[in-house]
């Protein structure tokens, strides 16, 4: 109960209407998020895996600092 | 009634003043009575008509299996693309075939309601189509009601979502649809977006069947389909053809350049077709390896005396103002791409930095929006870029055009307008 198996990967998504390009999530998530020239998230799009805990940790503190919530972790499962 | 061998299919017995549902009823005979059936529909093929060419059929069933009543199904006659000029020629030709076509899918999918979408800029086809909801209401509904709405002419407006977001919330702005297939919704129930010209096929199909609609057409884009060409042309028209005809003999039916430099195929998000394949099969799956479509049906010819860099440049600023400034990079990138090319066009000292800005924006920029909008102008410049490729050189090494500084233009791109008197809602 409660454990969830690291198999698969995520990917880190954003709302483009609800972004208004703060930047946290450049700041809180090097590795998964650049930036534009005008301040907008440019994302990874291939799913990371759930094992690289860094990378998923580094992903949850983007979700939970942006000011706008517009980010959204999501699971995929055909992931290596 | 005898099913038209050939074409005109939708544009059969057109006039200048459209058929009232007595004339209509007598020309194309009355929809057929039985529940109507998604297989006949499947059997046709029949693609959308407003740019994306999904199969409609494929739409229809999934809505069909979402629960709920009271869904709808929305007509859209909006035509944001300034080029083109089909769902309005439709609806003054035969407003009764599109509404037709709306209360067959209807009743595939099990909807209530029929909303059809036309912007309150044109009140010519508000009146159509007001006399033609009118004309129904009269003579029994069969149990489906039809309402006419009218939004706000913006480009973006014509977008599914915006559109149904429209009609939810009175706010013609795109909606953030993750997943893709999306299921939009006017309060809990579901919605079915057709094209005008999809629905008015649809209509046929219902009377003659789908083997009848593969008549016409090439086998993966079967049937007919409305063309307006524009730009470098005796008159602009719009003509109904077969899928699948050379689009150089679309061009000489339209009374076209015979010598054009490029066309723009697919409308003001399309991409520019160089005149050297000017013979290819006018079908989706023909243009697919040349990086065009047939979009939403619109070809606009440019003349070996223009230069289409800017033109596309006229187009790309437009799109620009025309975006619903949602998302950041469709807001500040399209602005931003619209001056690169503006650069590359007129100044001679800093063409060659904008051109390689341009790209790269291009690959910045594309896929990040809400919507499709930004997508279309990148797909517009890159192939600009592509097929220009030349003249785009001598630009760059600062050639004189004088064609990107004459006042002469062909792809009839509207006035801008004040991004504070874009209305919305």
């Amino acid at each position: 109960m409660g454990v969830r198996r690291r198999v698969g990967g995520f990917v880190l998504l954003v709302n483009p209407i609800l972004c208004d390009g703060f930047g946290h999530c450049a700041e809180l998530a090097p590795d998964l998020v650049h930036v534009d020239e005008w301040g907008y998230p440019i994302i990874v799009t291939e799913p990371v895996a759930l094992a690289n805990l860094a990378a998923l940790e580094s992903a949850r503190y983007a979700v939970r600092g942006c000011p706008r919530q517009a980010l959204r972790i999501e699971r995929v499962h055909d992931a290596h | 009634m005898i099913a038209p061998e050939s074409v005109p299919r939708v544009l059969r017995n057109a006039s200048g003043r459209p058929l009232t549902l007595s004339q209509h009823e007598e020309c194309f005979g009355p929809l057929p009575p039985g529940a109507p059936s998604l297989d006949v529909l499947e059997a046709s093929g029949l693609t959308g008509r407003g740019g994306a060419a999904f199969p409609t059929a494929k739409k229809a069933r999934l809505i069909r299996e979402q629960r709920g009543h009271g869904k709808f199904v929305v007509v859209n006659a909006m035509e944001g693309e300034p080029a083109a000029h089909k769902d309005r020629t439709l609806i003054s030709a035969n407003p009764h075939l599109v509404l037709d076509g709306a209360q067959y899918l209807a009743g595939i999918v099990g909807a209530r309601h029929v909303a059809v979408c036309v912007s309150r800029d044109d009140p010519i086809m508000v009146n159509h189509l007001q006399r033609a909801v009118h004309e129904r209401d009269r003579h029994g509904a069969r149990g489906v009601s039809f309402e006419l709405h009218t939004p706000p002419w913006r480009y973006v407006a014509g977008e599914e979502s915006a559109l149904v977001h429209w009609l939810d919330d009175n706010e013609s702005l795109p909606q953030y649809r993750p997943r893709r297939p999306h299921i939009l919704r006017i309060g809990h129930a579901p919605v079915l977006v057709d094209n005008a010209e999809t629905c008015a096929h649809v209509g046929l199909i219902a009377r003659y069947g789908g083997d009848w609609f593969r008549r016409l057409g090439t086998p993966t884009s079967p049937g007919s389909a409305l063309v307006s060409v524009s730009g470098a042309v005796a008159r602009p028209t719009v003509l109904e053809i077969p899928l699948g005809v050379p689009v150089r003999s679309i061009l000489e039916r339209a009374g076209a350049d015979p010598d054009p430099q490029a066309v723009l195929m697919g409308g003001y998000g399309g991409a520019w077709l160089d005149a050297r394949h000017l013979d290819v099969p006018y079908a989706n799956d023909a243009l697919a390896p040349l990086g065009s479509s047939v979009g939403a049906g619109v070809i606009i010819v440019l003349p070996r005396s223009g230069c289409g860099i800017a033109e596309t440049q006229r187009i790309a600023r437009w799109m620009a103002n025309e975006s619903a400034r949602q998302c950041g990079p469709c807001a500040f990138g399209l602005p931003a791409i619209a001056e690169d090319l503006a650069r590359l066009a007129l100044d001679s000292r800093g063409a060659r930095a904008a051109y390689e800005r341009l790209v790269d924006r291009c690959g910045a920029i594309e896929g990040r929006g809400a919507c499709r909008h930004p997508d279309g102008v990148v797909r517009l410049v890159r192939s600009a870029l592509a097929v220009f490729a030349e003249h785009v050189e001598d630009h760059v090494q600062g050639v004189a055009c004088p064609a990107s500084r004459s006042t002469r233009h062909y792809s009839a791109v509207p006035s801008l307008e004040r991004e504070e008197e874009l209305i919305w809602e």
